[in-house]
């Protein structure tokens, strides 16, 4: 997709964020909506909480007692930051790093929601798709989620310094 | 702790049943079509401090065979490994090398 980046990393474990107010408009409900529905057993959740043990039911329900919670928590916590901090222009690494886990945690539930397929990277979406609209905020959190990695990947080659 | 009162032989099993208790676990993870492919390439260097080309090679193969083996080790630390994969939205599981 062609455009101005909307996130870029403007130097070492400092993050610039330039999202017109409309789309922030457009951003802001989500992390609430999903929250709301994270203990939920809506199927869209599936892919948060995989089977550690595939071909072992009792494993993988010691293994789910005593991850869930904390993985239910970290999610809730990036989802939380994600919005309170969605009107800022600037976002330090941690920030950052929650804003990404959000908008990761976001697609997949969308994407698990729409069950799509690798196909749809492939194919622009239909007008008349009933699905249209949810489509394409899939498609701008993944837009977004893409310039997030490349600005969080250039602090993995060039670290912060400790404190500064 | 485990308290007996006297030691006790335990028939240990023997055979094709026996499993090598040193075996060690093996972390997978497996393709799916909603992660994108630069985002796996991340959560492997920042989980497991792997260079961007060891990185990029197992999300290959993930991408390309379906699945590859990301770490491996005792059972605790494989679990560990697959608990913040799957906190990362990956699709991990494990199972015991063969």
């Amino acid at each position: 997709m062609v455009g101005e980046p909307r996130i870029r990393r403007v130097g070492p474990g400092e993050f610039e964020v330039r999202i017109p107010k409309a789309h922030r408009e457009i951003l802001r409900g989500l992390p609430g909506q999903l929250r709301s529905i994270i203990h939920s057993d809506h199927p869209g959740l599936k892919r948060f909480f995989p089977p550690a043990y595939p071909d072992d039911p009792v494993r993988a329900a010691e293994y789910d007692a005593m991850v869930r919670e904390e993985l239910v928590a970290g999610r809730k916590k990036s989802l939380e930051i994600m919005e309170r901090t969605i009107d800022a222009d600037r976002l330090d690494a941690d920030l950052m790093a929650d804003w990404l886990s959000a908008l990761n945690d976001l697609r997949l539930f969308l994407g698990t929601s729409l069950d799509v397929t690798e196909e749809i990277y492939e194919e622009p979406i239909g007008e008349d798709d009933p699905n249209a609209q949810a489509l394409a905020v899939f498609s701008y959190l993944g837009w977004l989620e893409e310039q997030a990695i490349a600005a969080l990947a250039g602090d993995l080659e060039e670290p912060a310094e400790p404190g500064g | 702790m485990n308290i007996s009162p006297a030691p006790v032989e335990i028939d240990r099993p023997t055979g094709s049943e026996a499993i090598d208790p040193d075996l060690p676990w093996l972390v997978i993870v497996w393709n799916d079509p909603i992660n994108l492919m630069s985002y796996v390439t991340y959560v492997f260097q920042k989980l497991f401090s792997y260079s961007k080309e060891k990185a990029h090679h197992l999300m290959l193969q993930v991408h390309n065979e379906g699945k590859a083996i990301v770490s491996s080790g005792p059972r605790e630390k494989a679990e560990w490994d697959t608990s913040r994969l799957h906190a990362h939205g990956l699709w991990a599981t494990m199972q015991r090398d063969s």
